[in-house]
């Protein structure tokens, strides 16, 4: 029984027969060039059941949804950021660079009640380099460090990868310098007072 | 001249659709969409693609025979474009009615192969040379299969001019000047005793007309797609070995000669295969006692209504021809050389030499 399956069909008849099925399969693909697949995400239970059909997707016309969970490109949303810098040390290939500069008084409050102190004059992701592990996300304490569904974002200077996420301008950032630089010395100067003041003592 | 202009003109558009419908069949069968930006539903790709050719910087390369290199494409072209000159496209249109037109479209069709030498060998390339050496031993070769099962249809028609063929396989037979008194019998067989020379239709074309030509057929189909260079007898143009055969050192306009005479070479086998074996410009609906259903399908002979359905019918047998050829090409894997010249040598030649013998046989009954 099994010898005669991997037997060789010979004959003009069997030719003949084979010759005709090889043109009914590429007739059927042809009839059946009016259907499409669905871009149905993968989630859908349909996914893969969808034999018939033209299986092209005109891509930037028709895309198929990424799943809710998928880890594509990331979006840092500054205002709920503490600066905390553990994505810039959690990150296996060091592509976030995270500058931070103390704040005078508090500047205010995270969506989810952290108190910000730190200003970030820079807050840059190179998305070149990203490996979208996505490691800085689980680790960022407010959760504003996350990954959207946007995976269509190449570029033709590799420049334009790295993603600048502050709010500050150069020139805010600078005051801001300028002001801790301020409130430091007063600071020290108060505290050469109040040493000078115990010495007198 | 207005029958050159007028015949280049529509084998121009034949093959701008031809091309297009090229990809999107072989798009279709592979489960892909083909061309869809350029004009609706892509639609003007082919004449885009023309266009650009055009454009195209024309590269003589250094070490080429120049003067064969040059000329090629152009005989090449030529070669084939003659070979419409004979074909009735209605029943009153045909562009040079000579009387061996049969005998002429072999004889021109085969200087085809001298282009693809020069082609060949003038370019100087490897590739090429081998190409047009595989090209040129595959349609000599096929020419012969070819040539009978085209013999066998003359003895049975008794003919070389192809109106004379054209005007036996309907309902006009009778309109054909010397043929006033002729009838059509169904199978040919007069013994039978069914006159099918008013019933037209399917029943007088000459594959029903002699049953054995549905053989004869099948040979000169295989064999015209090996003469067109088309799969799966492409071995000249094997992409996937030779790059592209012959014409791989051509670029912008004579590429686009070549590639009009490639295309030009399909539309001409499956013309000459619809005129011979497929009621020519026949509409194949026959006459059923109160349904006059071929005459209200031939139209009015010497007016307009004629000239309408016979090109209208020519042209759509013509075309399914052609789409069986597109559909042969993306089912079929390629022959190798062996296997080519055992099926012309061995089997479809002495095919075609019984046939040939027996259609001599069938004209005895015939008359
Ligand atoms: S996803 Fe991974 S590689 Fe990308 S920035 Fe976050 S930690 Fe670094
Ligand atoms: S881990 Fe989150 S909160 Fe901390 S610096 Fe990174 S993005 Fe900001």
């Amino acid at each position: 029984m099994e010898k005669s399956s991997v037997q060789h069909k010979t004959g003009f008849w069997e030719v003949v027969k084979s010759l005709l099925s090889g043109l009914q399969l590429t007739w059927r693909h042809f009839r059946n060039a009016d259907k499409r697949r669905a871009p149905v995400p993968v989630m859908d239970e349909s996914y893969f059941k969808q034999p018939e059909g033209l299986v092209t997707l005109t891509y930037p016309y028709e895309a198929i949804p990424v799943p809710e969970n998928g880890r594509y490109r990331l979006h840092n949303e500054i205002d709920d950021c503490i600066v905390c810098d553990l994505c810039a040390k959690i990150c296996p290939v060091n592509c976030i660079t995270i500058e931070s500069v103390k704040a005078t008084e508090e500047i205010g409050m995270t969506s989810d009640g952290t108190k910000k102190r730190l200003y970030a004059p820079v807050f840059d992701i190179d998305m070149a380099k990203c490996c979208y592990c996505g490691l800085c996300t689980t680790v960022c304490p407010t959760d504003c460090l996350t990954m959207t569904p946007v995976y269509d974002f190449a570029e033709v200077d590799i420049k334009n990868m790295i993603y600048h996420f502050t709010d500050l301008t150069p020139e805010q950032a600078e005051e801001k310098k300028q002001l801790l630089a301020k409130q430091q010395e007063e600071m020290a100067a108060a505290k050469s007072a109040a040493l000078a003041a115990r010495k007198q003592q | 001249m207005l029958a050159f202009l007028l015949t280049l003109m529509l084998l121009l558009g034949i093959v701008i659709v031809l091309a297009y419908a090229e990809r999107k069949v072989a798009a279709f069968m592979q489960d892909r969409m083909g061309p869809t930006e350029a004009g609706p539903y892509g639609s003007l790709q082919s004449v885009l693609d023309v266009l650009k050719l055009l454009q195209k910087e024309d590269i003589v390369p250094a070490a080429a025979d120049k003067k064969l290199f040059k000329l090629a494409p152009i005989l090449i072209f030529a070669a084939v474009f003659a070979g419409f000159a004979v074909i009735p496209f209605t029943p009153d249109l045909i562009p040079a009615g000579i009387g061996i037109g049969v005998f002429y479209l072999l004889a021109i069709i085969s200087l085809d192969v001298v282009g693809l030498l020069m082609a060949g060998w003038g370019s100087n390339n490897k590739y090429a040379m081998l190409g047009a050496m595989r090209s040129v031993a595959q349609i000599v070769s096929y020419e012969i299969p070819a040539g009978l099962a085209i013999l066998s249809v003359v003895m049975i028609c008794q003919s070389l001019d192809f109106q004379e063929i054209s005007y036996q396989q309907g309902i006009l037979l009778n309109r054909f000047p010397g043929l006033e008194f002729e009838k059509n019998w169904l199978f040919g067989i007069e013994a039978l005793g069914i006159n099918t020379t008013n019933i037209g239709g399917i029943t007088t074309w000459n594959i029903f007309r002699a049953p054995l030509l549905l053989v004869a057929f099948v040979i000169y189909f295989i064999a015209s797609l090996a003469e067109s260079n088309r799969a799966p007898f492409d071995i000249p143009e094997a992409e996937s070995e030779l790059v592209a055969g012959f014409h791989v050192e051509y670029s912008g306009f004579r590429f686009a000669i070549l590639f009009l005479a490639e295309y030009s070479m399909m539309v001409l086998v499956s013309l000459v295969a619809v005129i011979l074996f497929l009621g020519s410009w026949n509409t194949p609906l026959p006459n059923l006692t109160a349904l006059k259903l071929a005459n209200w399908t031939t139209g009015t002979v010497g007016e307009l209504s004629g000239v309408l359905w016979g090109g209208f019918w020519l042209l759509s047998k013509t075309f399914v021809l052609l789409f069986l050829q597109l559909q042969i090409r993306w089912t079929y894997p390629r022959l190798r050389v062996d296997q080519l010249m055992y099926l012309c040598w061995k089997v479809l030649t002495p095919v075609a030499l019984g046939i040939v013998l027996l259609a001599g046989i069938w004209r005895l009954l015939m008359v």
